[in-house]
């Protein structure tokens, strides 16, 4: 009885967050259609930062949705039963995501409406065009993945769908990951080192994404995960950020040792502006050391480190990708080998982006869409976790 | 104009062509400026042609901007957007060696590849390359991504950041495209040089020749065939139609 006031009141919060995520919604397109309006000029992009904020949050979305399966995968390809509960909720976050990065990502482009130009004219050598192919196909095979999860009488077809879901994830994000990797012009880029880094970033960020949502699920029916699970999880996430971090020195390393580079790399880590500051507090400290020392701390791990350590992640994603996308662009192009060079054009010179807020909107926008999927879903059907209430420690210990 | 106005007669005009002429023509089949082939509407471009260009950074004078200033005028660039947004088909770049200090400055403008990044990376195929080796964008099936400006070594490309009125006719822009120098295509299918480079010989410093590559009797063929020139970021082995002389 004492849920009693929440329970009287929970028809009238969700409707709050509902209004929450539409409004973030509604701002998104409202900024994209003041991007129509005007062109790009009223955002802080340039001709030298192309790719903006959008593309913060469209990548973020994109990678993570790509990573937050892995708990279906753990589940059904690898036959956890802890994670295979958990599996239809994995690929409704996979979904949401995919479809809020992917709305950005479009809402941001000069012409939004060829997009119809996009889904009919292929350029077979381009890696955009690719992703359209791996984005789509994506969609349909968590779709699929999902009705063989939740419908019973077909969830003997869940693992080969699970294992065709974990093929088709790691080409996608190999793909998003390409879409630099394969800009040999630039030296933020062109690194063979992405595509991977990606794919273990993906697994981390997607991972944080899905214990905010389950603890945040849990705290609302009013339940509590049973500790080994929590634990098990928490660890988990505590390990992919390890293992993003490796990849991540691995790339700056490279870059390092390569004497062409090391100008850029002192831009990006020593003295470029804003971008090491984001990089050394934002993503080494706040998105690395603080939330593993959160998940690998001997102490009883409760809801709250799980989420902290999480949003700790989510921060340090962002901050990564801000400096990954933008601060790559912001440092010029060396065409003149040798030389100092300058022009009208910022040659030779730093392009002092600020991101401008129908950029923000735009972005918020996306996470709204993402946000209102995931609570229209997991409201109607049922996504939320079901073997906890009986779990218990043989179950558990049968997996290991 | 009336029979009676005043004017140029006939003569004086045929005599100035000629003198032009005469002025742009070092010796027989060797001209200062390469006139294009001219080709009737429908007809499609020749493989057999690759336009080019040869810039000499030596030549590139000092304070002189008539290459980017026709480029303006002839594609109706004219903005009043700020630096950063502003598209610049052409720009002039100075340069100064670290090492010696030495300083040159040479324009800056779509590299026209035999192998294209941008060409590459396009989803669409918007950015495409004409059998001449002129590559352009189709403003009808660019849906503005920028994936072709990430991709240009040569940061070449421009993205149209506003509204635009009063466009020219030959040169059909858009808002939300990206774009770049297409060197003068409408003026070399009718037999004309590039803006940019007319604007040069004007100015009688002779930094830009243009001519087609692939004629080995082309006075740029023969240029580059004698004096040995540079293609930026050859390390990427783009072959450029561009080339570099004092860089």
């Amino acid at each position: 009885m004492a849920q009693l006031p929440f329970a009287r009141k929970e028809q009238r919060v969700f409707w709050l967050l509902v209004a929450a995520g539409a409004l973030a919604v509604a701002g998104g397109l409202a900024a994209a259609y003041a991007m129509e309006e005007h062109g790009h000029s009223i955002t802080g992009m340039s001709n030298q930062v192309v790719w903006g904020l959008p593309h913060v949050f469209a990548i973020f979305l994109i990678v993570a949705a790509s990573g937050v399966l892995n708990v279906a995968s753990i589940g059904s390809v690898f036959g956890k039963p802890a994670y295979k509960a958990r599996a239809p909720l994995s690929g409704l976050l996979s979904l949401a995501m995919l479809a809020g990065g992917l709305a950005v990502l479009m809402l941001d482009l000069g012409r939004p409406e060829r997009l119809v130009v996009a889904a009919t004219h292929f350029n077979f050598r381009s890696v955009f065009a690719w992703n359209v192919f791996l984005y789509s196909g994506m969609f349909a095979i968590v779709a699929v993945y999902l009705w063989m999860l939740m419908e019973a009488r077909m969830n003997p077809y869940a693992k080969p769908l699970g294992l065709a879901a974990l093929g088709w994830r790691f080409v996608l994000t190999t793909g998003t990951g390409s879409i630099f990797g394969f800009l040999v012009a630039r030296q933020a880029y062109q690194s063979a080192v992405l595509a991977p880094m990606f794919i273990v970033l993906s697994l981390g960020w997607g991972l944080a994404v899905f214990l905010i949502v389950q603890s945040a699920i849990y705290a609302w029916n009013g339940l509590q995960l049973p500790a080994p699970v929590q634990t098990r999880m928490v660890r988990l996430l505590g390990l992919f950020v390890a293992a993003g971090m490796y990849f991540v020195i691995v790339y700056h390393l490279t870059n390092l040792y390569w004497a062409r580079q090391v100008a850029f790399e002192r831009f990006l880590l020593l003295d470029g502006e804003v971008y090491p500051w984001l990089f050394w507090s934002g993503y080494v400290v706040l998105g690395g050391i603080v939330p593993m020392a959160i998940l690998f701390s001997p102490l009883p791990r409760g809801p709250l480190a799980a989420v902290a350590g999480s949003a700790f992640v989510l921060v340090g994603a962002f901050a990564q990708l801000y400096v990954f996308i933008i601060g790559g662009q912001a440092y010029p192009l060396e065409i003149f080998p040798g030389y100092v060079a300058k022009s009208s054009f910022l040659d030779g010179a730093i392009d002092s982006y600020a991101p401008s807020l129908p950029e923000l909107l735009l972005g918020v926008g996306g996470l709204g869409i993402a946000f209102l999927i995931t609570a229209a879903g997991v409201r109607v059907l049922r996504f939320v976790p079901q073997d906890d209430f009986g779990s218990h420690p043989a179950v558990l210990a049968a997996e290991d | 104009m009336s029979a009676g106005s005043p004017g140029p007669s006939r003569r004086a005009l045929l005599g100035a062509g000629a003198a032009a002429a005469a002025g742009l023509m070092l010796a027989p089949g060797i001209r200062l400026v390469e006139l294009a082939q001219a080709r009737s509407a429908g007809e499609p471009a020749s493989g057999r042609v690759r336009w080019g260009m040869l810039i000499d950074a030596n030549r590139c004078a000092d304070g002189c901007t008539a290459c980017v200033d026709a480029c303006t005028q002839e594609n109706g660039l004219d903005s009043a957007i700020e630096l950063r947004q502003r598209p610049q088909w052409i720009r002039k770049v100075e340069l100064q060696q670290v090492h010696t200090g030495r300083t040159a400055a040479a324009p800056v403008m779509c590299q026209h590849c035999a192998d294209p990044p941008c060409v590459d990376v396009c989803p669409t195929g918007a950015s495409f390359k004409r059998a001449d080796g002129i590559v352009l964008v189709d403003r009808h099936s660019c849906i503005g991504c920028r994936y072709c400006i990430m991709a240009c070594p040569y940061k070449a490309r421009s993205f149209v950041h506003e509204r635009l009125t009063e466009q020219k006719p030959d040169v059909p822009r858009g808002k939300g495209c990206v774009e770049g120098c297409t060197l003068c295509v409408h003026r070399i299918d009718r037999d004309r040089s590039p803006a940019c480079v007319q604007a040069c010989v004007e100015t009688e410093h002779g930094a830009m020749l243009f001519g087609d590559l692939n004629d080995p009797s082309s006075l740029i063929a023969q240029r580059l065939r004698a004096t040995a020139s540079t293609a930026l970021r050859a390390d990427l082995g783009l072959d450029p139609g561009v080339r570099y002389l004092g860089v």
